[in-house]
Parts: C-alpha cells; sequence; structure tokens
C-alpha cells in the first residue's frame, strides 16, 4: 500500500501530519492530516496522481507554509519589537493604525512598497540589487529543519543544526555585497565590520551547540529536543545558553552589537543606500533571522514544543519563541553598543574560552555519568557557570585597545579646505 | 559581580514596562496650556487701539504692519482710525514684546495652538481676522487675567477683559 | 608587489546623526582608527551679532533665546547682566533669586538633554533620552507657567524679570523638586553602572588639565579634567555668593567623569533651586525701567556659568537705543577648539561619544 509507505517515510506527509496532532497528550484532532491529504489526492489509487506529484505538492505547499508563516511574522515582530520599546520607554508605541496599531506592519508595508526605489547612480548595479535578496534567502533556508510540533519537520536533517550554522552565515555575504555596492564610505564600514564580527562570533556559537549536541548524541533537532527528556536544556549547560545567548545576538546584528547599523556612528551601516522595498526586504531578513534564531534557542535549550500543561507542540514553540524575542528586545532597549575592538575581545578572548570550558566539562559530566545526568548536577552547573563568567569577566573583560598613536603628519592641509 | 551594572539598568527598564506611559494622545486628549501661554490668535481690540503702533516698533522682526487715516468722527479726537493691521504670524516668533510695549492694552496674546495652513499669504493675520476672531486673551503680561477659564464659545469683550 | 595603503576620508555631517545639528566633521580614517579631523561649521550661522546691533537693548533679548536653544535661559541671563552693567544697575533682589532659579532649572534641563544625546550615541537605543526628555518636559512646564514659551522664553529682562512668579509655580516646582532626585537616580542606575558604558568611557577621550587651559576649555568638560573654576563660585554674580553647594570636580578628564559630573552638577542645581525657593524675598520682581533704554557710551563685558562653559556678551554701546557692537563669547565653540587632539588616535565609534561628552550646541557655535 502507497500509502502506508508514505506516511511513515514521507517528510511532507510528516509535516502535515504534526502540524494537525496534539500527539503527546493523547489528543488527536486531525488524525494523521498528511495521510488524509494524499489520500484526498488520490495517492493510494491505482492510475490516480503519482507519489512523486503528491510528494512535491505536499512538500512546496508545507515549504509555503512555514516561509510564510515567517515571513508574516516579521511584521508582528517588528510590531512587537515598537510597543515593547516603547513601554520600556515610558511611551506607547504605535497605537494608531487599526485597533491597539495592529495593523501598522500593512500601512508599513504598503508604504515601503510604494515607496521610491533608488539605486544610486555610483552604485554596482547588479551586485546592489542582488544584495537584499542573497541576505534574506538563507535566512528562510534556516526554517527548514525547525521543528515545530512533533514530526512537523519540512526537512528532517539528521545534520540539522550543521546546516542552519552553514546556511546562516552565508547571509553575511549579502550584508558585505550590500555595503561594497552602495558606494557609500559608511555602508564600507559596516560591511567591513560586519565580516570581522561574523568570523569572531561563529566560532562560540558553534562550540556552544556542542554541549548540547554532546549531550544528545545527534545533530538532528528533533532528536534533540526529544532528547531533552524532563528538563530543559538549559539547566544542564547554563554556561553554554550564555554563551550561545550572547553569540546569537552577535549573529543577529541586535544590540548590543549593533555595530554594522550603529545608526549614531554609521548613519545606518550597510543599509545607508537602500530604500524602499529593497530595505523593506533587509528587514524582512533581519526579523526572519531573529525569528528563525529564537526557534533555534528554543529547541536547544528550552525543549522546543514540549511543555508543562497541554497545550498544541508549535503553541509551545511560538510562546518560547516569542519570550525569547522580548528578552533581545528587553537588551536591545538597555544596553549601550560595544566598540569594534571591544566586541573582537569579547568574542576571542570571553566567549571562546568559555565555549571550550564548557565543551571540556560537559564531556566531563557525561563521562562519568553516562546512564544520564544526576539532577544535583544542576545547582552545581549553575555554580560553576557563574564563578567561570564572573572570573572570566574579571581577567578579560570588555576592555578595548588604547588610544592609538598616530605618528602621520596632518591628513588635512588647510583648515579653511571647504 | 561583573554584569551587576547591566542587571541594574535592566531593572530600570523593566519597571518602567509596567508604569503607565507619559504620552499624552493629542488630538483626544489636549496638554493645559497655562495661563500666561503666548499663543496664536492674537486678541485686539480696536476701540482701545488708538493706532500708536508702539507694538509694530518694538516688534523685533517687524511682523506687525499698520497703516492709520485720520479719525473722521471729530468727537473721537485722541485716536487714528486704522485701515491696516496685519500680523505676518508666519514670521512671528511670539516673544511677547508687543503685547508689553501696548500702552493701552489693546493687544493680547492669544491662547491657541492650532493654526496650520497650507500656505504662507495665509499666516497674516488681517485686520478683518482680528476683529472677527473669538477673543481668548494670554494672561501674559496682563496678570489679571490670570486664572480665567475659556469654554469653547467664550469671547470676551474689551471691558471683559479689563486692564 | 607592493601594496600602498591611504587613509579613507569621510564627511561626517553636516546632516549626520550624533553630530547634534549641522555640524560637519572630515574625518580621515586608517581602518577604523582616526588620523586627522577637520571641524567644519557655520552651516548655522545667523549673523546674531550683527542682527544686536540693529535692535534695541530689549529686543535683542529674544535673539540670544535662538543662541543655545537648549539653555535659552542661561544665554537671557548673561546678556541682560551684561547690559547692566553697562548701565551701572542691579536688579531687585527678587528679580536676581528668579533668574537664578531659572538658571539653575535651564543647567538641569541641559544637562539632562545631554546625558540623553550622549547615551544615545553611545547606541542605547532611545531610553535614556526618552527618560531625559521626559524628566526635562516637566522644565518646560514651569517655564511655560512663568512666562508662556517653552523654548524661546525672552523671560529676563534688563533689570530684572518679565513677569513675577504665578500663584501656580510654587505647587509645580513643589512636585518637580520631590520627584526630579529619584529620576535623576533612575538615571544613574540606569546606566551609569554598566560595565559596557564604562568600558566604552572610562580613559577614553582624555582631556589633560593643561590641554583644557591652553584651549581656553569652560565649564563641566574644563571641571571634569580637574580644574576647579565655576563662575558661580569664582566670581559669583547675581546671589550666587549667598547659596550654599558644591561644584564637582573631575579626576581624569575622560568622558566617563564628564559624564558622571553633569548627573552630579544636576543634584547640586536642585539644591540650588530649592534654597532659591526658601530664601525667595518678597519685593518688584523688575526695576522700572523705560522700554527704550540708552544706557551711556562704554563698554561692557557680563558672563554666567551656563551648562556649557562661560557664556559672556561683551557689549559696546555709544549711548543710543541699540548696542553698538555685541560680541559673544559662547561656551560651545571654545570647546571646540580641543576637538581635534581629543579625537585623533580613537575610533570612529569613540568620535560620536567625545563629541557628544563636551556637549556642544551648534546653534550656539555658529550663532
Amino acid at each position: 500500500m502507497p500509502v502506508d509507505r508514505l506516511a511513515t517515510g514521507c517528510q511532507p506527509l510528516g509535516f502535515w501530519d504534526g502540524m494537525g496532532l496534539w500527539e503527546q497528550w493523547g489528543i488527536n484532532f486531525f488524525p494523521r492530516l498528511g495521510d488524509t491529504m494524499c489520500r484526498a489526492m488520490g495517492g493510494a489509487t491505482p492510475g490516480g496522481i503519482p507519489d512523486w506529484l503528491i510528494f512535491a505538492i505536499l512538500g512546496l505547499a508545507g515549504a509555503f507554509a512555514v516561509v510564510n508563516v515567517a515571513m508574516l511574522g516579521v511584521p508582528y515582530v517588528i510590531l512587537l519589537e515598537r510597543k515593547l520599546l516603547g513601554r520600556f520607554q515610558h511611551r506607547v508605541g504605535p497605537n494608531r493604525v487599526g485597533f491597539f496599531g495592529l495593523l501598522q506592519p500593512m500601512a508599513d508595508g504598503i508604504k515601503l512598497m510604494t515607496k521610491e526605489d533608488i539605486t544610486p547612480r555610483v552604485a554596482d548595479k547588479l551586485v546592489f540589487s542582488l544584495a537584499p535578496l542573497v541576505f534574506v534567502v538563507p535566512v528562510l533556508l534556516m526554517f527548514a529543519p525547525l521543528p515545530w510540533a512533533p514530526h512537523a519537520v519540512l526537512a528532517d536533517l539528521d545534520v540539522g543544526i550543521l546546516y542552519i550554522v552553514a546556511v546562516t552565515s552565508a547571509a553575511e555575504i549579502g550584508v558585505f555585497m550590500g555595503g561594497w555596492s552602495s558606494n557609500n564610505k559608511f555602508s564600507l564600514f559596516g560591511a567591513m565590520r560586519v565580516v570581522a564580527l561574523v568570523v569572531s562570533y561563529e566560532i562560540p556559537l558553534v562550540l556552544a551547540i556542542v554541549g548540547v549536541v554532546m549531550l544528545t548524541g545527534s545533530l538532528n533537532l528533533a532528536a534533540i529536543v526529544e532528547g531533552q527528556r524532563f528538563v530543559p536544556n538549559l539547566l544542564w549547560q547554563p554556561l553554554g545558553f550564555i554563551v550561545f545567548m550572547i553569540a546569537v545576538s552577535a549573529e543577529l546584528n541586535r544590540a548590543p552589537f549593533d555595530l554594522l547599523e550603529a545608526d549614531s556612528e554609521l548613519v545606518s551601516g550597510f543599509h545607508t543606500e537602500y530604500s524602499g522595498m529593497k530595505w523593506g526586504v533587509i528587514q524582512i531578513g533581519e526579523y526572519a533571522a531573529i525569528i528563525g534564531f529564537s526557534g533555534i534557542i528554543a529547541t536547544l535549550f528550552l525543549s522546543g514544543w514540549k511543555g508543562p500543561a497541554p497545550m498544541p507542540g508549535y503553541l509551545w514553540f511560538v510562546l518560547k519563541m516569542g519570550m525569547i524575542i522580548s528578552g533581545f528586545i528587553w537588551v536591545r532597549a538597555t544596553i549601550p553598543r560595544l566598540r569594534v575592538d571591544q566586541i573582537m575581545n569579547l568574542g576571542w578572548k570571553f566567549l571562546l574560552p568559555l565555549a571550550l570550558i564548557n565543551i571540556f566539562v560537559t564531556a566531563g559530566e557525561i563521562l562519568a555519568y553516562p546512564d544520564g545526568l544526576p539532577v544535583w548536577l544542576i545547582p552545581v552547573n549553575f555554580a560553576f557557570a557563574a564563578i567561570v563568567v564572573a572570573v572570566a569577566a574579571r581577567l578579560l573583560g570588555i576592555q578595548g585597545q588604547p588610544r592609538q598613536v598616530v605618528p602621520a603628519p596632518p591628513v588635512f592641509e588647510t583648515m579653511a579646505s571647504s | 559581580m561583573y554584569g551587576e551594572g547591566i542587571l541594574k539598568g535592566m531593572a530600570v527598564t523593566l519597571k518602567h514596562l509596567f508604569k503607565k506611559p507619559v504620552t499624552v494622545q493629542y488630538p483626544e486628549e489636549r496638554a493645559p496650556m497655562f495661563p500666561r501661554f503666548r499663543g496664536y490668535e492674537f486678541v485686539w481690540y480696536e476701540d482701545r487701539c488708538t493706532g500708536c503702533a508702539s507694538c509694530a516698533k518694538y516688534c523685533p522682526l517687524g511682523t506687525i504692519r499698520i497703516e492709520t487715516e485720520t479719525e473722521p468722527d471729530p468727537n473721537v479726537g485722541d485716536r487714528y482710525g486704522l485701515k491696516v493691521f496685519d500680523i505676518d504670524t508666519g514670521r512671528c516668533m511670539f516673544c511677547g514684546l508687543c503685547v508689553e510695549a501696548c500702552p493701552y492694552d489693546a493687544l493680547f496674546m492669544g491662547t491657541g495652538f492650532e493654526r496650520a495652513t497650507y500656505t504662507r499669504p495665509s499666516m497674516v493675520v488681517h485686520i478683518d481676522e482680528l476683529r472677527a476672531a473669538k477673543k481668548k486673551p494670554s494672561a501674559y503680561a496682563r496678570p489679571h487675567l490670570h486664572g480665567i477659564n475659556f469654554e469653547d464659545e467664550t469671547s470676551l469683550s474689551s471691558e471683559e477683559a479689563g486692564r | 608587489m607592493t601594496l600602498k595603503t591611504e587613509p579613507i576620508t569621510v564627511n561626517i555631517g553636516p546632516q549626520h546623526p550624533s553630530t547634534h545639528g549641522v555640524f560637519r566633521l572630515r574625518v580621515a580614517f586608517d581602518g577604523e582608527v582616526i588620523q586627522d579631523v577637520e571641524p567644519v561649521f557655520g552651516y548655522l550661522h545667523r549673523g546674531s551679532e550683527k542682527l544686536a546691533e540693529e535692535r534695541t537693548y530689549t529686543q535683542v533679548v529674544t535673539l540670544t533665546d535662538r543662541l543655545d536653544y537648549v539653555a535659552p535661559m542661561t544665554s537671557n541671563q548673561a546678556y541682560v547682566l551684561a547690559v547692566e552693567r553697562l548701565m551701572g544697575i542691579e536688579a531687585p533682589e527678587r528679580g536676581q533669586y528668579i533668574r537664578v532659579m531659572m538658571a539653575e532649572l535651564m543647567r538641569i534641563a541641559s544637562h539632562l538633554m545631554m546625558i540623553g544625546f550622549f547615551l544615545q550615541d553611545m547606541g542605547a537605543f532611545g531610553t535614556p533620552l526618552m527618560y531625559t526628555f521626559r524628566e526635562r518636559e516637566d522644565i518646560l512646564d514651569l517655564f511655560e507657567m512663568v512666562c508662556g514659551a517653552r523654548i524661546t522664553v525672552t523671560y529676563m529682562r534688563v533689570g530684572g524679570v518679565q513677569a513675577d512668579l504665578p500663584p501656580e509655580f510654587t505647587p509645580a516646582l513643589e512636585r518637580f523638586l520631590a520627584k526630579i532626585p529619584g529620576q535623576i537616580d533612575d538615571l544613574e542606575q540606569l546606566l551609569s553602572g554598566n560595565e559596557i558604558l564604562i568600558a566604552r568611557t572610562k580613559n577614553v577621550g582624555l582631556l589633560s588639565a593643561e590641554a583644557a587651559i591652553n584651549g581656553s576649555v569652560t565649564g563641566p568638560a574644563l571641571r571634569a579634567s580637574g580644574v576647579d573654576w565655576d563662575l558661580r563660585k569664582s566670581d559669583p554674580y547675581e546671589i550666587y555668593d549667598q547659596l550654599e553647594f558644591d561644584v564637582p570636580i573631575g579626576e581624569n578628564g575622560d568622558n566617563y567623569d564628564r559624564f558622571v559630573l553633569r548627573l552630579e552638577e544636576m543634584r547640586q542645581s536642585v539644591r540650588i533651586v530649592r534654597q532659591c525657593k526658601e530664601q525667595m524675598p518678597g519685593g518688584p520682581h523688575r526695576l522700572e525701567l523705560p522700554m527704550l533704554l540708552r544706557p551711556p557710551a562704554g563698554d561692557a563685558y557680563g558672563r554666567v556659568e551656563a551648562p556649557k562653559g562661560e557664556l559672556g556678551f561683551y557689549l559696546v554701546s555709544d549711548g543710543s537705543i541699540a548696542p553698538y557692537r555685541c560680541a559673544i563669547r559662547s561656551p560651545s565653540f571654545i570647546n571646540l577648539t580641543v576637538l581635534r587632539d581629543m579625537l585623533i588616535g580613537w575610533k570612529l565609534a569613540d568620535m560620536v561619544t567625545i563629541f557628544g561628552s563636551l556637549d556642544v550646541n551648534m546653534g550656539e557655535v555658529d550663532r
């Protein structure tokens, strides 16, 4: 029977199955949604639509759904950010368009689409137009292996987390392309900064994941969620969580690492010259990356779709993502930006050793207790993380370089040359 | 402990998250204007004005234009008839020196602030507009007006406005 | 093959988010490090000094509002002090008390704005700015109460102030005084202990006491370098010698000192305002003078400690109704003379914070 084979092995079917289930609580609203859809298309009948076409249709439909969830999430994450920033700053935030400003994203979108799309005369036009796409596509690819609910994975890759790390670092090429091709010095500064930033922060980012992967023994994201049986990984990996959060903030170019946009220094960094929907696409890329990475944090450290109360898995997942996004916004509302050299220091001298220590300690714990870590390790882990962070910060901190001696003669000969 | 300062700062922002915002939702709510507010809609009492042009002289920018003619009525005597009394509010900086200079208390600052227009010529307040305007004088340089409350339809006559 | 490197010249301003107005800097960068700086200004030149020659002594007060539009009250005060010296008169005591009170409220407002923008330049996204503007709003409300305008106050007059305090002023001031110390503490708690802020400001933008004195720097920028020079103490004008307050002094002359010193100065200003309110004498607020003043021929220099430094007006009179010459010593302009030496060797990100920590107002620089 082709359908049974499909239902067990086919990922597009699995994705639709998973979205319909409250499987973990034994409640089943849409039993085997994927199967049903497959049958409705005549998958089981001889002489109907061929199997591969059904896979393709259901797979594309799944991809369409996930990408659209991400894209629709973006305006509302922006709205959430603006509302929350407003409240953190003792003001209201957008509230004129629609009820509570809920239509504000629509208004913004319409404004961006109808705005004139300016390409600077001296820009490299092809690269300039391509950069937003190169920026946004890898971010959208990141959503493929995210487990929204049990089985609800679009691409259940065995190397899921590795794939995500690989794909997301490609987005920075888009940033660099945009900054370079704009032919603007501020953009160039932003582009150069992002290269330095990403090279430095990819490493602690990946190393922080290693601890989690060792605990689970798998790179598969769904397996990582399943592996967090009773408590989320956060409790076993507080140090890894801290390192990962800081590295992710840098990867997302969020405060306090937003120095490639740095509105007070670089006007707006690499997208200074962008306008209209090209700028809009860059914004979508940035905020989709925030959604995606908060999904990854939820998966790796907060046990993904699982939760202590009966709710559908994807609701738990989205709830955890929302909490993480709010945390990012809170940080943005409070903390000033670091300087370039301080960021490099933080990345190489603080995060990297911490991530390595985390790997060694986790490995030791797993070696000592191969049948599962004992509960008393949780407070020990936390105490250890606090001590290590405090000591490392005291020793290394974020001190930057001192003032540099400029021996060169003045570049500007006259003060009245303008 | 390192990071304490950051945590303290985060606590301050978190505290503000649960406070009521201070924003005034302008078209629906209005912040109260104080009685001395120097605003638009200059109040001008023609019966008091003698056309002496003190206000025009004391205006640092020369925004007030006054043209007079001899008063046709011989019984009035000590005043000129006014042909033109234009205040170019597009150039006015609302310093209030004209009001202070007026020796007959004929000119008052207004209390309004909503007079956006589309053209510069329409920002010039002409004598007819000044005559017809609702008279809601500000207490600026006229301390006796302190504490008067203006309803929407109030318009003070020159007797009510006092000296 | 040999590779050649050359500094990249970036034109920062006149329209740039953190040049606080229309200020332009031509900066040569080697990577992120500043090699050379050339400040270019004059974009906001309105010819205030020349305009003053065409206006009567009373009308010039309106021009002084527009010099330092962040602190108009102190500009008014400096000007009327110069005219009073020219005429050899002195305002009645109540007038002087009101003036000092207003000047100190203005100092709080100006420092609040500086702190907000300084932290904004550092990248704290809007939050400190919103908090400081919220508190500044209360001060502007007080100004609106006494003189009918919030920014362009035109409140002080030769021989006193334009109007006496209205009856609703004292309760409003008391409410404000009860609230502001807590809010300054909040502001301090928000960021001054923050490790990132300390890393960004400590030992950054050092200005030695010598360099500051050589550059005629005045105000908080000078005091942060450790020089005890405050005109309110060193050359007391009006009633400052009857008031009790401390002049905070910095140690290193770095960004952090300039920032923290302003927080402390705000606390001292609150103290002064409180004393003014308690000691406020009765009597007239203003001398009976004609609106057209004719000071005797001669010259006079009136100076005050403005929030940004020593603000002076040098007036020459030929006995007519308008000043023959009015020269303005604006602290923002003179404090900028040390900017180039302070910037070279620091990074792009430090440029905006150092510039912000000097607290320069372009309306006053270009006059």
